[in-house]
This record gives structure tokens, C-alpha cells and sequence, in this order.
């Protein structure tokens, strides 16, 4: 059992939690993900790592709030335990040797992109971030990138806070201004990360994208993870979770992503207390 | 005492085939103590007996036998026991038609004896009426870690276990077992089963850590040196699954037959409460012919599918799952497409699969592996309605722990490369099963982790001289 000393509503559908999960906050590395459990019924879920405290031993996961296994997870509060913990999984994202790199982070990807952005920054690499949200209620994480971005620029999708427009604006601007990226760095909605790849290919500049799909074990096994890369087959929890961006078959990938919602909207409702009331 | 000299085996008492299709029971319900007498009887006891040669394990089977014929069944047990540690299991999923049956005398002029089915029979007869575990033998003090709870991991920590080594398994799921929870379903081989078996193992001192990743939560290397492991024994089985590289295949429907049999098998989707979805499908078809097909094919059938079909390259004859298997999916209704091969597997608006184009094949010329090769037959292409594809075609190497442990040699194809004893490349490490063979059957990992138990034991005793 790992319990949760912290929980955090970072708006109301995204909540971070830390873990004690010290061997898992031993090894983690930013890109990593971790798959968990809530209870002995529960189904495997890949959540990527938002932070870690090696000496503390506690990892930090944000999650979106999506179907039944998040509003679940959702439901427990600090002291109480989570029945499965285990990472650190997928290969780290690549940081070594980039010395100036713009992160683009989308919604509750940006959980995922700060820890990169994080990283970059210590390493000494200028970090532009640029995080994407629909509106001012769900903005997450500005401050902790603020500190980290040698530039930051917070868009919504409604102008409610920051400026208004969708990640690809500013970073258009930017490359088009003269900015040379090693890399670009995106996370978030796979629409999003295909849009940003739109945006950077024609200058190719390299772009490294996080993908995220369904999966099972987590370690290589079940295959339920497997996309189009290059035009071969690739294993996200393996081979990933980064991936070129230029060579990942997005379309495919967001089909295959809309595997199951059917019962993610269905576990929706069955937990929706309203619903209960008129049903039973 | 007087043999029983029946020509055929005394068949095995199973759930109507209509019934047990819709429901994930086990299959066969067992011999009973008067059925296994019998059967033991049929036993010649050979005074050079052909059967233990092909016993992967090497049990005694001769006097287990005739120690059933005297209705000593606890007593068979134990030298059962003495061999195998996991005798519940193998009596139920060993190919035994090939192993030790395959070389009985009995089968010359009829059927073998039911080797399997007194064995499992005994195993059976042991964990209902022994509640008490066995003593844990006394620490010699060397530590020794084993990488996977599938068979040979199992076999390699009883073993070492009873010898006094403190063996510690690390599992990356959250449940021990390896590919008996995840993979071989409920109604071939119940989990309860497995459970009492790794209980067995825990009474004998072995700790198992489930949710460790070897080779990202502490590597090969830590494990020896941060964590004062002595020898490691890697049995973490098979991994990436294989695909046919046919367009169609990462379409929604497709899965592979380890994640299939995963959400069925460990998630328990099928039941109520446990959260891992399953689509409910109307026609699959599961492309390959081992074991692992079968077992996809009549889970999908208890699941409500209306048609299941098997779709495979050769023919009858050349089905590489156990005679036993293919005959209990025929019965309960799998419909076999032999000689047939996919091309294309086709979707619907919504990207989801709705049908498998096919091409009939003929066979040729005998190929490499002495199995006449199968050839396309020419305008042959057709379609089978399917909204949910599996495929079936065995699984590459993990490339985790290779890609983790400095020095550790591979085959070509990802194999790890172990000498005789079980010994890798890399001092003190051990390894053995699928890692090591590609994918096998569940005997021949417990075998490999049996050498490599022996392999450590000798390790560690002369490093300690």
C-alpha cells in the first residue's frame, strides 16, 4: 500500500497527490510514468510523473478527473493508501546536451512538461514554456514555471487569463522571430501535440512529443500501447513514452485513444450521485 | 498386484461443453479417487521407465504411480513434491501427449497412461486434505533474488528455498504468478491454484515484492551490490508481443493475445465490479494456432461472442497447441479457419475493425522446422465479418533488464545467452524460461529454473570456500 501524504485540487477536475513510493522516487527521472491501482479491483492506470522527492521518498502525480479509476482515486484523501504504486516506467525524456528548448505544455500535460521544464532549467539549458488552457479556472502550475522559463507565455482558449489563442500562436511567433530551438518539448492533448508538430515542421525543428495511450502492464507486455512511428510498430511504455514528432501517426493514435469512452462516460454517470437517485 | 490392462485412459470427468462455454469454470472437473486408482493401475511400472526421460522435471513417475494404486495419496504427493514445485499447475497445463505420455509404453498398443491426470489428481487430493504448510528450513544466510513469478522464477525460489537460501522474488505486476494469472485463463487453470502454490512458497521462507520493475525500480547491478543479493535468477518471461505487420492492425478491436487474455485472466474484466473494460464483441477472430490462441479463442467465446473463429496458415495436423486444448475448443463450438491467412484487416467509419480479408494457402514443400510450408493459393481472397481481431503469434524478448545490465549476452534476436548450468554472461546471474528460449511451454521454464537453482546453489557454495 502507498499512502498519500498530500492532495491538492489544482482546479476542479485536475488534483495532485504525493505518494510515499520510495523506490519509485529513488529512480524517477522526468518523462517517466508510473502505473497505479486504487484499490484491489481497480484497473491499471499510467499516470506520469509530476515530481519526485528523492529523500522524502514520495512521488507527485496530477490527473485529470476523466472516468471511473480517476473519479475513484479522486475520492481518497491524504492517509489514506493506494494499492498499487509501481515505475518508474518508459525511458526519461532525453535532456542532456540541449541548451535552449521550448516547452509547450496543454492542459494537465503541463503536470508532466514542469518537471521537464524543471529539469532543463537546473541543467542550465534556456527553457521557453509556453502552457496552453481552455480558461482561467483551469490554469495549473504557473508559478512553479515561471521560475524555471527564462520566458513564459499562459494562453486560454478564451482570453479569461493570459493571452487568448492556442499554444501554436506564440510558438510560430517565436521560431518565426529567429529563436533556435535544440528541441521543442510537447505534452498534452494528442490534437494539440499534432498541431505543434503542424507549426515546426516547416522549419524542422526537432520536436519531441509524449504520448500517453491505453495500456495494461506498463512494462512491455501487453502491446495495448503500440503506435505508428515512423511507419513501425512501437510499444509507448517500452520504446516511449517520448517519440520524434515528426514520425508519430497521430490520426491513428487518437483514434485508438477513443478506444473506451464509452465506459469512461458510463462510469461518469454511474458515479454521479444525481443519477443514482433517478436510476435505482 | 494386478495391472488394469485397458487399452484406453479412463476419461477425464469435464462441464458439458455447452454449459462450460458460457461460463469460466474450470473445464475438467478431475479424477476421483476411484477413477485415479484405476487409471494407476494401468501402469506397467517399466523397470527402465521411458516416461521420466521425458519429463522436463524428472519425476519419479513410476512410484508416485504405484502409490496411487495403493490409494497412498499423500505419499504420492511428497515424491511428487521431491521434483516439481508446482504439481497443481503442470498436472493441468503440460503437454504431457509429448513429455512423458508420448514416451509410456502403454501408448504403443492404446492410450498411455493418464500421467498428467494423476498428477494433477494427487496435487489436488494434497492441497484439500494437508492444511499444514511445510516447515521453513533453517537459513544458511546467502541471499538470492529472482527477477519474475512465472514458472521457472517459482521453481528457482522453491528450490533455493529449500536448500536454505533467502530468496526474494520480485514481480512487476501487482500479483505473483506471471503468466499463470495473466495468461492462462481461469478455466484451464484456476487462480486459486497458483495462489496456494506461491502460499506453499511463502511458508518456505520465500518473500515475494509485487510492483518491482527489475531493470527500472532497482537494476541487476543494484540488486547485488546496493542490496547484498548474492546471485540473481531472471525469469521474466517472454514480453513485446509479435504482430504480422498487416495494414489494419492498430485498428480499435485489434488487440494482441496477451492483452486480451491480461484484462480477462489479471483484471478479471469479464466480472462484475472489477473496473478493466472489455468490449462485449459479436465475431473474433483470433489469428495463430499454439495455446495461447485457444485459450484467447474460448475466453472470447465465454465472454458472449457468436462466432469465434481460429484462423491459421497450416492445417489440423500442424496446430501447435496441445491436442487436448484444440479438442475442448472444437466441442464447445471454436470455429477452425485452417489453411487461411490474413492479409488485411479492415475498418469501419469509426476506425474500429469490422472484418479480416484472408487468402486460402495449400501446403508445399516441408520448410526449415520439418513443417510442410504453407503457400498462398492464387485468387484465393476473402472476407470473415470480425469486430474484434487477435493476434496470436507468439512475443520477442523484453529488452528491459538487456537494455539495463551492463555485459549481459543476447541472442540475435534477444534471447539472454545462458551456459548449461543457467549461468549468463554476467557472474552471479542467473537465467531462465522464455527470457532465455523465447516462448515456451510452463515444464520447460520450471526445468531451466530447476538447473539454474542448482547452478546458484554450486555458485555460492564455492565463492564461500
Amino acid at each position: 500500500m502507498y499512502k498519500i501524504v498530500r492532495k491538492k485540487c489544482l482546479n476542479p477536475t485536475v488534483t495532485l497527490m504525493e505518494v510515499e513510493a520510495p523506490f519509485v522516487a529513488k529512480k524517477a527521472e522526468p518523462g517517466q510514468f508510473i502505473i497505479l491501482r486504487v484499490d484491489e479491483n481497480g484497473e491499471r492506470i499510467p499516470l506520469t510523473v509530476a515530481d519526485y522527492d528523492r529523500e522524502k521518498g514520495t512521488v507527485t502525480i496530477i490527473f485529470q478527473i476523466v472516468g471511473g479509476s480517476t473519479i475513484h482515486l479522486n475520492s481518497l484523501e491524504e492517509g489514506d493508501s493506494i494499492h498499487d504504486f509501481v515505475g518508474p516506467l518508459g525511458v526519461p525524456t532525453h535532456t542532456a546536451g540541449l541548451k535552449k528548448v521550448a516547452v509547450v505544455g496543454g492542459g494537465v500535460g503541463c503536470a508532466i512538461a514542469y518537471p521537464i521544464a524543471k529539469k532543463l532549467h537546473n541543467l542550465g539549458c534556456e527553457v521557453h514554456s509556453i502552457i496552453g488552457f481552455r480558461n482561467k479556472d483551469l490554469v495549473i502550475l504557473e508559478d512553479e514555471f515561471s521560475k524555471v522559463s527564462d520566458k513564459l507565455f499562459v494562453m486560454t482558449d478564451d482570453g479569461s487569463h493570459g493571452n487568448k489563442g492556442v499554444v501554436t500562436a506564440p510558438l510560430k511567433e517565436l521560431i518565426e522571430g529567429g529563436e533556435q530551438y535544440d528541441e521543442v518539448i510537447t505534452i498534452g492533448p494528442l490534437i494539440m501535440m499534432k498541431f505543434v508538430v503542424a507549426t515546426t515542421k516547416p522549419f524542422n525543428v526537432k520536436t519531441v512529443v509524449s504520448m500517453n495511450p491505453i495500456m495494461i502492464d506498463g512494462t512491455g507486455m501487453c502491446g495495448g500501447c503500440r503506435l505508428t512511428v515512423g511507419g513501425k510498430t512501437k510499444f509507448a511504455c517500452v520504446d516511449g513514452p517520448d517519440f520524434d514528432g515528426f514520425e508519430v501517426d497521430f490520426d491513428e493514435a487518437i483514434s485508438r485513444s477513443r478506444s473506451y469512452l464509452d465506459f469512461e462516460a458510463h462510469a461518469r454517470e454511474e458515479s454521479c450521485n444525481l443519477y443514482k437517485k433517478e436510476v435505482k | 498386484m494386478a495391472f488394469n490392462m485397458n487399452p484406453k485412459k479412463n476419461p477425464m470427468p469435464s462441464q458439458d461443453p455447452n454449459v462450460r462455454n458460457k461460463n469460466f469454470l474450470e473445464v475438467a472437473t478431475g479424477y476421483t479417487e476411484e477413477i485415479a486408482i484405476d487409471e494407476a493401475k494401468r501402469c506397467l511400472q517399466c523397470k527402465n521407465p521411458r516416461c521420466m526421460g521425458g519429463c522436463p522435471v524428472h519425476i519419479h513417475i513410476p512410484e508416485f504411480i504405484s502409490l496411487v494404486a495403493e490409494g497412498k495419496f499423500e505419499e504420492a504427493y511428497q515424491v511428487i513434491a521431491k521434483s516439481s514445485s508446482l504439481p497443481a499447475v503442470c498436472g493441468r497445463v503440460c503437454p504431457q501427449e509429448s513429455q512423458c505420455e508420448g514416451q509410456c509404453i502403454r501408448g504403443v498398443k492404446g492410450e498411455p497412461v493418464g500421467i498428467g491426470r494423476l498428477e494433477r489428481f494427487v496435487a489436488d487430493w494434497h492441497n484439500a486434505h494437508c492444511t499444514e504448510l511445510p516447515n521453513k528450513p533453517v537459513s544458511n544466510g546467502h541471499k538470492v533474488a529472482v527477477v519474475g513469478s512465472g514458472p521457472s522464477g517459482l521453481t528457482c525460489a522453491g528450490d533455493l528455498a529449500k536448500l536454505g537460501y533467502e530468496v526474494t522474488v520480485f514481480e512487476a505486476l501487482h500479483l505473483a504468478g506471471g503468466v499463470l494469472v495473466y495468461g492462462i485463463p481461469e478455466f484451464r487453470l484456476p487462480k486459486s491454484i497458483v495462489q496456494k502454490e506461491i502460499d506453499g512458497l511463502i511458508a518456505l521462507g520465500v518473500k515475494v515484492e509485487t510492483n518491482m520493475v527489475i531493470g527500472r525500480t532497482i537494476s541487476i547491478n543494484e540488486l547485488m551490490t546496493e542490496y547484498g543479493f548474492e546471485a540473481v535468477f531472471v525469469g521474466s518471461g517472454a514480453g513485446l508481443p509479435k504482430f504480422m505487420n498487416i495494414p489494419g492492425e492498430n485498428l480499435k478491436g485489434v488487440f494482441s493475445a496477451n492483452e486480451f487474455l491480461t484484462r480477462v485472466n489479471l483484471m478479471k474484466a469479464y466480472k462484475e465490479g472489477c473496473a478493466t473494460p472489455i468490449k462485449q464483441n459479436k465475431n473474433v477472430a483470433v489469428v495463430g494456432g499454439g495455446n495461447v490462441a485457444m485459450d484467447a479463442a474460448r475466453s472470447a467465446l465465454r465472454l458472449g461472442a457468436e462466432k469465434v473463429y481460429i484462423i491459421y496458415r497450416r492445417g489440423l495436423e500442424e496446430l501447435p497447441a496441445r491436442r487436448e486444448e484444440v479438442e475442448h475448443a472444437m466441442e464447445e463450438g471454436i470455429i477452425f479457419k485452417v489453411l487461411t491467412n490474413p492479409i488485411e484487416i479492415i475498418g469501419d467509419e469509426t476506425g474500429t475493425c469490422s472484418k479480416i480479408k484472408c487468402v486460402e494457402m495449400e501446403l508445399g514443400e516441408p520448410d526449415a522446422s520439418g513443417r510442410r510450408r504453407p503457400v498462398v493459393k492464387p485468387n484465393s481472397e476473402f472476407e470473415i465479418d470480425a469486430d474484434c481481431v487477435i493476434m496470436s503469434l507468439g512475443t520477442n524478448p523484453n529488452p528491459l533488464i538487456k537494455s539495463t545490465t551492463e555485459g549481459l549476452d543476447t541472442q540475435t534476436w534477444g534471447g539472454i545467452i545462458v551456459n548449461e548450468e543457467g549461468a549468463t554472461s554476467v557472474k552471479g546471474v542467473y537465467a531462465g524460461g522464455d527470457a532465455v528460449t523465447g516462448a515456451a511451454t510452463v515444464i520447460l521454464a520450471m526445468g531451466a529454473g530447476k538447473t539454474a537453482a542448482q547452478g546458484i546453489d554450486e555458485y555460492i557454495k564455492s565463492k564461500n570456500k
